[in-house]
C-alpha cells in the first residue's frame, strides 16, 4: 500500500517512518471533506492522511472546527468523504463496521429513557447478540458503575456517565476505539480521573485507539502519537511522537519536558491557526 | 467563527451547562402531566376538607336563599339521584358514550399517530399537509356531527367518526412534534452498531417522541370526549348517550338528573386526566 506523505511528515522523519511502515490498521488517505450549506461550501477536511498501527493510541488534536470529528466519523463510517478513502485493516470503510469499531461520543451520549444496564445491552440488542455478562460486570466493576445499573443517566454525574459510555463501547470487544472527545464537556478534576481510568483499561486490551480532543495536555498524556490539525479546513499540521514512558501517572504531566511539549504543540495549533486565516 | 483556539485554555475548569428547554410544539401541554401528587395527611386532609366545604357551602347556599330546584339543583339532591338511578338512568347511557369515546379514540389516534410517523420522514410532505392538520385541530369536529348524521344514519358511526376526526389530528400534532425531534448524535450511536432504520425508529425515535404520543393522546382524548358529548347534543338519536340525556333532562326541566349526568362528564374527564398522568409517569418520566 502506498501512501503519500503530508508535508508536515516529510518534516518530522519520525512520523514519516511511522506511516511508510504498512502495516496499518487503520489509514486515512487524502481525506476532503466538502459540507455544502445554503450560502457557501465549507471545507471541514483537505487533504488529510494519517495511519494508525494496531494497538497505538493516537490523538487527533486541533482547534474546534477543524474538522477532527469529520474526521472521526469518516473512519467510524458513520458519513462519506467528499474525497479520498479509509481503509480498515485494508478494506475500504463505506459504511458502519459495528465488528471492528466501537464509538464513544461527546457528552456520554446515553439514552435517557434507558437505565444504565439497558445502555450497555443497547449495542447487543442492534446486533441481536447475547449480552456478555461477565465482561459486562467486570467493566462496570472497573469503573466504578457496578451499584448503579439501575440508575438512570440523570441521576448520575457527568463523569459516571461517560464512564458508561465507554463501558458500552468496551463490553462489544471492538479491536478499534473511535472516541470524539469524550471528556470535553467534563471539568478538569473529573477529567484527569477519566483519563487515567482511560489509560488503565486500554493498557489492558491495548486496542488500536483513536481519540480526538482539543485538550493539549490531554492528547499528550494519552497518546503514543498526537497529530495536530491546522484550523479549518483541516489539514494535517504536524505530527509529534511521544516518548513518555508508561504506565503514565499525573506526575508526569508537571515535568519540564512535558510543559515544553505543551507549549511546542500550542504554538503549532496558533500558527496551523493564522495558516487557515490566510487561506480562507 | 473565531480562529483564535480559545479551547485550548484547558487549565480552566468548564461545567456541564443547563439543558435548554426542549421544543414542546406548538402548545405546551406537558404542564398537564407534571402536576404533583399529594403526599403529607395535611395535603390530604386539606384536599378533603376543601371538597366538602364547596359541597355543603353550595348546598347551604341553595337552602338559604330558596333557590327552586330547577334554577340551581341543590348537591344532595344530585348525588342521590346520582347514586339511586344510576343503574336504571345513568349507566345505560354512560355505556353508549364511552363506546362512541373509546371507538373513536382508537380509531382516530392509530390514524393520527401512524400519519405522524409519515409525514415527518420527509419535509416536504410535512409542509404540503400542515394547514390541513392545523384546520382539522381548529375545526370544532361538533359542528360536523348533523352532517354526519344525515350522511351515516341513527347509529354509532357518525359520533365514532366525529370523535376520531376531534381526537386524531391532536394526536398527530403532538406526536409529530415528538417525531421531530432527531437527535443526531444518538442516532449516529445506533448507526455504528449497525442499526436498521427499523431499528433506529423503535429504538430511538419512538422512545424520544414518545412523552409528545402521551400528551397527543392526553389532549386528544379530552377533546374527544367533548366531541361524544356535544355530538350526542347537537344530534341526538334514540340510542342515548349522556349528551343527549343532558338535552332530555333539561327539556323537562329535571335540573338534579341534569346535575347528575354532568357530574358523570366531569368524572370521565378528571378520569382520563389521572390515566394519562400515571401512564406520562411511567413511561416519561425521563425527560421530567
Amino acid at each position: 500500500m502506498v501512501l503519500e506523505p503530508g508535508p508536515a511528515e516529510v518534516l518530522n522523519p519520525a512520523a514519516a517512518l511511522v506511516v511508510a511502515a504498512g502495516n496499518d490498521r487503520i489509514s486515512v488517505v487524502g481525506a476532503s471533506k466538502v459540507y455544502e450549506t445554503k450560502t457557501a461550501s465549507v471545507h471541514a477536511l483537505e487533504n488529510f492522511s494519517l495511519g494508525v498501527r494496531d494497538g497505538e493510541f493516537v490523538c487527533v488534536l486541533g482547534p474546534s472546527g477543524c474538522g477532527k470529528t469529520t474526521l472521526l466519523w469518516a473512519m467510524s463510517g458513520l458519513h462519506a468523504l467528499s474525497s479520498g478513502h479509509v481503509l480498515l485493516d485494508g478494506e475500504p470503510v463505506t459504511g458502519p463496521r459495528p465488528e471492528k469499531i466501537g464509538m464513544v461520543f461527546q457528552d456520554a451520549n446515553l439514552l435517557p429513557w434507558r437505565n444504565l444496564g439497558e445502555n450497555i445491552a443497547f449495542p447487543f440488542e442492534i446486533k441481536g447478540t447475547k449480552p456478555d455478562r461477565d465482561r459486562v460486570a467486570a467493566l462496570l466493576a472497573e469503573t466504578g458503575l457496578a451499584d448503579f445499573e439501575k440508575s438512570f443517566p440523570r441521576e448520575l454525574s457527568g463523569g459516571m456517565q461517560q464512564r458508561a459510555s465507554i463501558v458500552r463501547a468496551l463490553a462489544q470487544d471492538p479491536a478499534v476505539l473511535l472516541m470524539d472527545e469524550p471528556f470535553g464537556a467534563l471539568d478538569a478534576f473529573t477529567r484527569d480521573e477519566m483519563n487515567l481510568l482511560l489509560l488503565k483499561l486500554w493498557s489492558e486490551s491495548r486496542k488500536t485507539a483513536v481519540f480526538v480532543t482539543h485538550n493539549v495536555a490531554e492528547a499528550i498524556f494519552l497518546a503514543d502519537r498526537v497529530v495536530v490539525m491546522t484550523a479549518r479546513p483541516g489539514r494535517l499540521a504536524r505530527t509529534f511522537v511521544i516518548e513518555l514512558p508508561r504506565p503514565r501517572t499525573v506526575e508526569m504531566t508537571f515535568e519540564p519536558g512535558f510543559i515544553e511539549l505543551i507549549q511546542e504543540i500550542k504554538a503549532t495549533v496558533e500558527g496551523g491557526g493564522i495558516h487557515g486565516l490566510e487561506v480562507e | 467563527m473565531s480562529q483564535v483556539p480559545t479551547e485550548l485554555r484547558d487549565e480552566i475548569p468548564s461545567f456541564e451547562a443547563r439543558p435548554e428547554a426542549r421544543d414542546r410544539g406548538p402548545i405546551d401541554w406537558t404542564g398537564l402531566t407534571s402536576v404533583r401528587t399529594a403526599k403529607s395527611a395535611l395535603e390530604i386532609g386539606t384536599i378533603v376538607a376543601l371538597a366538602l366545604v364547596v359541597f355543603f357551602g353550595i348546598e347551604a347556599i341553595l337552602r338559604l336563599t330558596d333557590t327552586p330546584d330547577f334554577v340551581l339543583p341543590k348537591p344532595i339532591n344530585v348525588v342521590k339521584t346520582l347514586v339511586g338511578d344510576f343503574g336504571s338512568l345513568y349507566a345505560p347511557h354512560l355505556w353508549v358514550t364511552m363506546e362512541e369515546f373509546v371507538l373513536g379514540l382508537a380509531i382516530g389516534s392509530t390514524i393520527g399517530l401512524v400519519l405522524a410517523a409519515v409525514i415527518t420522514q420527509k419535509p416536504f410532505v410535512e409542509k404540503v399537509v400542515a394547514p390541513y392538520i392545523v384546520a382539522m385541530v381548529t375545526t370544532p369536529m361538533i359542528a360536523l356531527v348533523p352532517f354526519l348524521r344525515l350522511k351515516f344514519g341513527f347509529g354509532l358511526s357518525p359520533i365514532v367518526f366525529a370523535v376520531a376526526l376531534a381526537a386524531g389530528p391532536m394526536v398527530l400534532i403532538n406526536a409529530a412534534t415528538g417525531f421531530r425531534r432527531t437527535d443526531l448524535a444518538k442516532i449516529a450511536l445506533a448507526r455504528s452498531y449497525g442499526a436498521s432504520t427499523f431499528q433506529i425508529f423503535r429504538k430511538i425515535r419512538f422512545p424520544l417522541a414518545l412523552p409528545m404520543i402521551i400528551v397527543g393522546y392526553m389532549v386528544g382524548s379530552i377533546f374527544g370526549l367533548l366531541t361524544a358529548v356535544g355530538g350526542e347534543m347537537v344530534a341526538a338519536s334514540e340510542r342515548g348517550g349522556l349528551g343527549q340525556r343532558l338535552v332530555f333532562f333539561s327539556s323537562l326541566v329535571q335540573m338534579d338528573k341534569f346535575g347528575a349526568v354532568i357530574l358523570i362528564i366531569a368524572s370521565l374527564g378528571v378520569g382520563i386526566y389521572v390515566l394519562f398522568y400515571f401512564v406520562g409517569k411511567r413511561w416519561a418520566s425521563w425527560e421530567a
